[in-house]
């Protein structure tokens, strides 16, 4: 039966261990506010200054017309390119996109030959590929539709399409990027400071101490959950309300309180989780190892770098038992998309279901890999 | 200062010396000379000051005040430094601190060896001769770390004494060490002096009795010199008999007064007492190393029971053991009359333990320490105030309740440690060695209050000690040794049977003949006069980087990477393992989207328009919506990432020719998803808008005014995996080998054998790169599995110049490895070094490398971080070789910037390393 008091104060040690560590307190901070606006502003915009080059064979008023159409944010200023410097220009990766018009296109166009504009797109950068192309494509025949326009009437479309983004109308990645900028900084954060202190710990026999008294080893663990636990949440929620809503103007659709109550489980979780990887790392190097491969996945594959319904089946399976998916899903419903409780509890479900699978299975082995210690 | 006409030339020669740590004074104003050719000794105990000098000396730790020559040099200057270095050796306090333990003590010796340029068989012969005068030869293979106290020393020595020096600096080589080891280490030395007579040798001791055999003694307190002389002088001018209470006459009368002699009254146990300890064949087990060999013990309540042996002979197993800290391999134990549980909380709370490292919490105060204690031991919250209080009191800690631990003297603190084991009252207290490192008179007030407790309170104290004078006081005592206990019994009793005058020498005659009976222990030493050899081959010569010292290193670092398969697998695996996961996991291209459709026409032709969707292989349809209501919820749950909602009178409308509008919505809290989506939904409805306008109105679709060939180039197919595998090389080939470094230089910081470093000829460039070396040799079989898997599992094959990118991923490594040493070579503590590299791998590698994102879009900080970023130009230089089919020529300039990158990485570690201890 845990001790509620002895959580109380040995947390309370360990907060007094934090801050008398300056360097560790200044990573946290930059980590939350430098870090996280840096993410957050390097990328404005899925499209955004995609380098372009265009070779203009045809030298018409419609060639100049769809050249002036590219301009920023979503393009760089388009460079003007004869057709030999096609090939150099796309394998330095100067340009991800080059526009080919061909001699006489605005004299075909006219003359309704439906003449073709050749795009060549750099497709090992697929994201941009994929959006600018469609995008580059829109433009072009809509310039080109304007300019026909001009010439000679013809009739509207019947049907049209009204195509709205909701939750964020105009597509833009900042807000994207500093949520997730926070969700990967919540995860790493977390593990290292319970299981890398652990091993710390261990390795200067200060835990050996603590086990002879009468506290239990749940009392050892729930005390560093909550306390490191607490120092993340109030950096990230620091984060969420100074840097991401104050600094970077982002509007937050939902409830902070439920988001903030959402990341409370989730660092149960993960503190849970690095509990467990210093239980089984046998020193600090065996744990960097392990907190490499372990948090490279949790970043990649929860859902906050791309879709997680076009990764394989598979790792949808395991990814499952992920925290971090779980909290990327319940983030992303709460904060853009004003979900309530009623929506996303099972993903609390899941998060407190992790916790605590990881919390028992480091509980069984916390006595036995002290004493494994060197 | 005793300046004697006969002496020579000082070996060293100190002039007002100072040296603080912090606020915290560790040499005050210290002017000396130090007689050459002498055997010297400087006394008095821990903290006074001994160890700063003794690393002043050793060139081991900067100058900050005065002036410090030796060997005729100005220890200022760097110059002198590296040209004296090879001929001082120092050997740090601590038990194989500056030893390797994963490395057999061959191995630690060929290290050093080859340090000083020792040829292969120049150190054959040498480890030979020292290892035979050592009696170490039959332990050549034996790991230094699984080697006893006593060995441990010797092996520090040998490999002290491996190039020859002028100047030989012991730092308390013998405490914690048997009586027999300590014995023969002191017999070791001598003889060596007896062949190198020109050779000066400066200890720092604790043991007065050791002090006896000096030549000279400078006796120390708070950081100043006491006085200097002869041990005959001293003992003169103090007017005393003995070095013990010479000192402690030649103390300041303030420390003075506090001192009296410790007394003990005799232990009375009545018939029947109740058994206190009660141990039987407890056994604990290493894989196949006995720490502790069926020891037996019965402890009467009220007793002080000894436990005397050196460091590493089982008695801090013993005591775990019966704190249940650790689970017995064997035999069973009892305290105060209840099985040992490690669950047992009740049981807990009588005992009061005092581990050998025992680390208050030097973020609390002294009383808040007292306090924490107190609550965690359940003291009830009335009774605390008052406890501790009386604790204060009692362990006369009322001068300084709310300084610091850390700012006391080591003696208080230890007062403090035994005052936290007592605050809760235990009936038993098991303290592992608690006056090592505390003066005589400290160590006498503690003895004082652990007696007091005995006899008045009738607490049961099980002690540790290395300390013969400490165990004499014991009512009872064992001796133990590797894991068995030699005798138990009153110690003028075993000192009885013994037949012997004092207790160490009865405690060496039964290691002498444990010795004889087991054949394990150290050949009898000395029996031969050992090292008389040339001088080393190339000390004296400088190079500005040896090839040959940084080869030892690296040799070093192989050596335990190769002891520690776990961390090497874990990187190969492991690289492995994630390059499956980001590889087939990371998939750009956006499918399986779910959509409803909200249909208010419900006619065949909306029902037309929504198959049209489900006929995309990018869609996945869901039931359709019913209302506003229901779209809102589901798409607020992120259940949809699209809605349509198609209006009534749609085909009417249109077959009318007035304009209808579809409604979509798409859900943008993933803004590169939704701008997929937009791009997939207004080719759809354009698709369906000509095919409706050719077969269901018979309308000719008139072609566009114009069309667009997209040209996919590198990935025709605009797969995610050979656009995805050329980028993961680079992530993986930074994070990987970075962590892997990361901890190399600032591990040695916290484990101690740093010192090698500042007190061998090695250079900082040697050191790091030496160590750099395997690390970058492991990347690059990293490399080639990656590639390997690349081409066979991936089927991205290597299009361009696989020489090129074989060339950029050598230097790429060495950028990546070398950030590991730059991590490393700034930081204090293991987690910050591992915070510093995940941060500055994970998040520009994923970010603003290029791997999703092409630098060239990218705004701000982070724009600017991607260009100079290396992994950048890696990532387009394993693209354009993977997929555009590159060679070098193509490719040139994205190598600049690596090769820039390296030295810039390399200067940095090597700038921000210290070569002394400031």
């Amino acid at each position: 039966m845990p001790h509620l008091a002895n959580i109380l104060r040995l947390g309370v040690k360990e907060l007094w261990s934090l801050a008398r560590d300056p360097i560790m307190l200044v990573l946290i901070a930059y980590t939350f506010t430098v870090s996280i606006y840096v993410s957050a502003t390097a990328m404005k915009e899925t499209l955004n200054k995609a380098p372009i080059a265009i070779v203009d064979e045809d030298g018409s008023p419609l060639s100049a017309r769809i050249g002036a159409a590219f301009y920023l944010p979503r393009f760089q200023p388009p460079v003007m390119i004869s057709p030999s410097g096609i090939d150099a220009g796309m394998d330095a990766g100067t340009y991800t996109f080059v526009l080919d018009i061909p001699p006489g296109f605005q004299s075909d166009v006219l003359a309704g030959k439906s003449p073709a504009v050749q795009l060549n797109v750099d497709a090992t950068r697929m994201s941009q590929a994929f959006s600018g192309s469609s995008y580059i494509q829109q433009m072009v025949l809509g310039e080109v539709g304007e300019f026909v326009q001009r010439q000679r009437s013809s009739p509207p479309a019947p049907v049209e399409l009204a195509l709205r983004s909701r939750f964020n109308p105009n597509l833009e990645e900042t807000w994207f990027g500093a949520l997730m900028e926070i969700i990967t900084n919540v995860t790493m954060l977390s593990i290292i400071l319970t299981g890398a202190a652990l091993i710390r710990e261990r390795e200067h026999g200060t835990i050996e101490h603590l086990l002879v008294m009468p506290v239990t080893p749940a009392e050892i663990m729930l005390s560093k959950v909550w306390s490191m636990g607490l120092v993340v949440l109030l950096a990230a929620a620091f984060a969420l309300m100074g840097v991401v809503k104050g600094v970077l103007h982002v509007p937050i659709e939902g409830s902070v309180a439920l988001f903030l109550a959402g990341a409370a489980l989730h660092l149960f979780a993960t503190n849970s989780l690095g509990i467990f990887m210093a239980t089984l790392a046998r020193s600090m190097p065996q744990f960097g190892m392990l907190a490499m491969l372990v948090l490279l996945p949790l970043q990649l594959l929860s859902g906050n770098v791309t879709p997680r319904e076009s990764m394989p089946h598979f790792v949808q399976v395991v990814m499952e038992a992920a925290p971090t998916t779980h909290f990327v899903s319940l983030s992303q419903a709460i904060l853009f998309r004003g979900a309530g409780l009623s929506v996303v509890w099972p993903q609390f479900l899941a998060l407190g279901a992790i916790g605590a699978v990881f919390f028992g299975i480091s509980l069984n082995r916390f006595r036995k890999t002290i004493s494994q210690m060197a | 200062m005793t300046p004697t006409p006969t002496v020579p030339a000082p070996v060293a020669s100190l002039v007002e010396v100072g040296l603080r740590y912090g606020k915290t004074v560790a040499l005050d104003g210290v002017t000396l000379d130090i007689p050459a050719g002498r055997m010297v000794g400087l006394l008095g105990p821990d903290g006074v000051g001994k160890s700063s000098l003794l690393s002043l000396l050793a060139g081991a730790r900067a100058v900050q005040q005065g002036s410090v020559h030796v060997l005729g040099g100005d220890m200022v200057s760097t110059d002198h430094l590296e040209t004296v270095c090879p001929h001082i050796s120092y050997m740090p306090q601590g038990l194989g601190k500056n030893l390797y333990p994963t490395l057999s003590v061959e191995e630690n010796l060929q290290f050093f060896g080859r340090l000083f340029g020792h040829s292969a068989g120049e150190r054959r012969r040498r480890i030979d001769e020292l290892t035979r005068s050592t009696g170490l030869g039959a332990f050549l293979e034996r790991p230094a770390g699984k080697l006893s106290g006593g060995m441990k020393q010797k092996l520090g020595l040998c490999c002290a004494l491996i190039h020859d020096p002028d100047l030989l600096i012991l730092d308390e080589p013998t405490t914690g060490v048997d009586p027999l080891a300590r014995q023969q280490f002191w017999e070791l030395i001598h003889h060596i002096r007896s062949t190198r007579t020109g050779m000066s040798v400066i200890v720092a001791t604790a043991y007065m009795d050791e002090a006896e055999r000096f030549d000279w003694l400078v006796a120390m307190e708070a950081g100043r010199v006491l006085a200097t002389g002869s041990p005959e002088e001293l003992r003169r001018r103090s007017g005393t008999d003995t070095l013990d209470a010479a000192f402690i006459a030649l103390l300041p009368e303030e420390l003075r007064r506090g001192h009296r002699a410790v007394t003990i009254p005799p232990f009375a146990a009545g018939e029947g007492a109740e058994i206190a300890i009660d141990a039987t064949d407890l056994t604990m087990r290493f894989g196949d190393f006995v720490a502790v060999d069926h020891v037996s013990l019965r402890i009467r309540r009220g007793e002080i029971f000894g436990f005397l042996g050196s460091n590493g002979c089982g008695k801090s197993t013993t005591m775990k053991m019966l704190t249940g800290l650790l689970q017995a391999s064997e035999g069973r134990a009892a305290l105060l009359g209840h099985e040992v549980n490690p669950k047992d909380i009740a049981t807990r709370r009588r005992v009061g333990y005092m581990s050998q490292s025992f680390s208050l919490y030097s973020e609390l105060s002294i009383r808040q320490n007292l306090v924490l204690h107190a609550r965690l031991f359940q003291v009830p919250p009335g009774e605390i105030p008052a406890r501790v209080g009386e604790m204060i009191e009692r362990f006369g800690l009322g001068a300084v309740p709310e300084a610091m631990p850390d700012s006391v003297p080591l003696g208080i603190r230890q007062r403090l440690s035994l005052a936290v084991a007592m605050v809760h009252k235990p009936e038993l207290l098991i303290l592992d060695e608690p006056t090592s490192g505390v003066d005589p008179i400290a160590r006498d007030s503690l003895w004082q209050l652990m007696i007091d407790l005995a006899r008045n309170d009738r607490v049961t104290i099980f002690v540790s000690t290395h300390f013969m004078n400490e165990a004499a006081r014991c009512d009872r005592i064992s001796l133990m040794n590797a894991g068995k206990v030699l005798v138990t019994g009153a110690p003028a009793e075993i000192v009885r049977q013994r037949g012997t005058g004092t207790l160490e020498a009865a405690f060496i005659s039964y290691l002498k003949e444990a010795d004889t009976r087991g054949a394990a222990g150290p050949a009898p030493a000395a029996t031969e006069p050992p090292v008389a050899v040339a001088p080393a081959s190339e000390t004296g010569r400088k190079f500005p980087f040896s090839l040959s010292r940084a080869w030892s290193y690296s040799l070093r670092e192989t050596l335990e990477l190769k002891r520690d398969p776990v961390r090497a697998t874990m990187a190969l695996l492991g690289t492995a393992i994630l390059m499956f996961v980001v590889g087939y996991g990371i998939s750009l291209d956006v499918e399986n989207l779910t959509y409803a459709v909200l249909d208010r026409d419900q006619t065949t032709l909306s029902q037309n328009y929504a198959l049209n969707l489900s006929g995309s292989r990018y869609f996945i349809e869901r039931p359709p919506l019913a209302d506003y209501a229901e779209l809102d919820q589901r798409m607020r749950a992120g259940a949809l990432a699209l809605a349509v909602e198609i209006p009534s009178g749609f085909a009417r409308d249109i077959k009318r020719g007035t304009p209808v509008q579809i409604g979509a919505w798409v859900d943008g809290a993933m803004p590169r998803r939704a701008e997929t989506v937009r791009g997939y939904v207004q080719g759809m409805h354009q698709g369906w808008l000509q095919d409706m306008a050719t077969h269901r109105l018979g309308q000719d679709a008139a072609p566009g005014p114009a069309t667009i060939a997209t040209r996919f180039r590198y990935n025709p197919d605009v797969r995610s995996l050979p656009a995805m595998v050329p980028a993961v090389i680079p992530m993986l080939l930074l994070m990987i080998p970075a962590m892997l470094t990361a901890l190399s230089v600032v591990r040695e910081k916290e484990l101690g054998s740093i010192i090698n470093l500042y007190v061998t000829p090695v250079t900082r460039s040697e050191f790091l790169l030496g160590k750099q070396l395997p690390y970058i040799a492991l990347a690059m079989v990293n490399f080639a599995s990656m590639t390997l898997l690349a081409v066979t599992v991936f089927g991205v094959p290597v299009k361009g110049s696989f020489a090129t990118l074989t060339a950029a991923a050598l230097l790429y490594v060495v950028f990546s490895t070398g950030f590991g040493l730059f991590a490393s070579t700034f930081t204090r503590s293991q987690i910050a070094a591992l915070f510093v590299t995940m941060i500055g791998t994970l998040i520009p590698a994923v970010q603003f490398a290029g791997m999703l994102n092409p630098v060239s879009s990218l705004e701000g900080p982070g724009a600017w971080i991607g260009r100079v970023y290396p992994a950048t130009h890696f990532l387009t230089i394993s693209r354009g070789v993977f997929s555009k089919a590159l060679g070098f020529s193509s490719l040139h300039a994205s190598f600049w910037p690596l090769l820039l990158a390296v030295p810039v990485v390399l200067g940095l570690s090597i700038l921000l390393l210290k070569k002394q201890e400031t």
